[in-house]
């Protein structure tokens, strides 16, 4: 791994999208329209204060996954990453790269969402650092896993349907809908495996404790961890030599 | 054997099913800029890929500079150009060379040089993927020759180019070989072939012929080299 390479490839990304204004204005946008659009489907600050922590974490994963496994995928076909694999450049200086400029966009996103979701009631008890601490965690998985998918894609196209395969049911099972101790067993197995469970229940530690006990830290270690597993996995999907 | 750029025994490579690439033999000596000729679909990309060491082979050995192809120390040794511009459309000219500039360490004056190289300083705070076809390709080209590579390895660098270009590029191409460093070119335009040390044609995976362009003239006593190909074709 080197430093360098790996800032080298987050200033790259980065770049790309400073001649992207309108992708990184939805990127910005998109999770705060939808808070503010959500605080007025449910027409009460009660009911947004419940659901508005979780899905402070689910926009930023939902997001960061389709971002970067397009931008992959696109990376693949045009022969880039193949360029690139002949070069020094180490994998996870790659996607190391993407995580860092990725987690960049998202702190913008997060941010935003959650100072407007404040101002639209939503109560935090604990700190609102931790708070932006888990989104940003959920949002690097989201880019773990959007690297991952995108190696099982042949197309763009491709890339776009993992995301109702990969997202789709961790937010079903997550405990926005129905609190995880109350699914079936087999549901709550299943969102027990799954990591953006443990991002929701981060959340709430947040939001409805000011002291953070050790089922935080536990759930910010599982998310960071699962975190870094995608990355790897990822990485190990790129090949140097092909077919 | 030193002074072979490159050395290839019994190279089998097998896709899908089918063998593109049919016990093929030869040496590339340093210096010299080396013409891979041949129809499409008749394995040049394929062997090229195998000189870098990205492709999965069947059997043989590839040897590149001295090393194995595709050990990690020729990774700053090669220069690779594939044959559609592997660069980013959304970064401009110089974003994308300082790039790869970092990502074959090459030193931060060279970005300038290579721009200048392939003709392309008006246009280095220009988009990519606005320029034309064969601007892209140049920007290509200009990210393999970033470093200090001593094989270069251009696929199909002079497609879609107009004649005057073309004259350049290969001007461009002689230039840059020294007693060190080492081009192998390949096109499927045969008036390309003259413009080379040594010829490698390839049909159907097998090496056709592998000699000077005059050599294969005066053997076939063909006027053109097209006409040379085809006499070859027709005699096998």
């Amino acid at each position: 791994m080197s430093p360098r390479m790996l800032a080298a490839t987050a200033r790259r990304v980065l770049a790309q999208l400073r001649h992207d204004p309108r992708s990184v204005a939805l990127m910005v946008l998109v999770p705060t329209l939808l808070m503010i659009l959500l605080r007025y489907v449910f027409n009460s600050s009660s009911v947004f204060d419940r659901v508005a922590p979780s899905l402070l974490t689910f926009f930023p994963f939902l997001l960061m996954f389709l971002t970067t496994s397009v931008t992959m995928q696109r990376e693949r076909t045009s022969g880039t990453l193949e360029r690139l694999l002949t070069t020094p450049a180490g994998k996870l200086d790659l996607l190391g790269g993407y995580g860092v400029a990725f987690s960049v966009i998202s702190v913008v996103q997060v941010v935003l969402a959650a100072l407007v979701s404040v101002w639209l009631g939503l109560s935090v008890a604990g700190s609102f650092g931790w708070l932006l601490l888990v989104a940003l965690l959920s949002a690097l998985l989201g880019v773990a896993l959007g690297l991952l998918a995108s190696a099982f894609a042949r197309t763009e196209f491709q890339a776009l349907q993992f995301m109702p395969v990969v997202v789709l049911p961790q937010f079903l099972l997550c405990g926005l809908f129905r609190p995880r101790g109350l699914m079936a067993d087999v549901l709550r197995w299943a969102s027990d495996v799954m990591p953006l469970s443990y991002a929701v229940e981060a959340v709430d530690h947040v939001t409805n404790d000011a002291g953070l006990g050790g089922d935080f830290w536990r759930d910010v270690a599982i998310l960071a961890g699962c975190a870094v597993a995608g990355l790897t996995l990822a990485a190990a999907t790129l090949r140097r030599r092909t077919t | 054997m030193t002074n072979n750029a490159v050395s290839v025994t019994g190279l089998r490579v097998v896709r899908g099913g089918t063998e593109v690439l049919r016990d093929l033999a030869f040496e590339v000596p340093s210096g010299t800029v080396t013409g891979l000729l041949g129809p499409s679909g008749s394995g040049k990309t394929t062997l090229l890929r195998c000189l870098l060491g990205v492709q999965k082979i069947a059997a043989g050995t590839v040897t590149v500079l001295g090393q194995a192809a595709g050990s990690p120390v020729l990774r700053t040794q090669i220069g690779y150009a594939s044959q559609s511009a592997a660069v980013y459309d959304d970064l401009t000219v110089v974003e994308n060379l300082r790039y790869f500039a970092a990502a074959v360490r090459a030193p931060a004056g060279d970005v300038d040089r290579v721009i200048g190289a392939v003709d392309l300083a008006s246009y280095a705070g220009r988009l990519t993927g606005k320029l034309s076809g064969g601007q892209r390709s140049r920007v290509s080209l200009a990210v393999a020759m970033l470093g200090t590579p001593r094989l270069l390895v251009l696929d199909e660098p002079t497609v879609g180019l107009d004649p005057v270009l073309r004259e350049d590029l290969w001007a461009l191409f002689h230039r840059l070989v020294t007693d060190d460093t080492t081009l192998i070119v390949s096109s499927h335009v045969m008036d390309e072939a003259e413009r080379c040390d040594a010829l490698l044609l390839l049909r159907d995976g097998e090496v056709l012929a592998h000699e000077t362009p005059r050599s294969l003239k005066d053997r076939t006593g063909a006027a053109s080299m097209e006409d040379a190909f085809l006499r070859l074709v027709r005699a096998a």
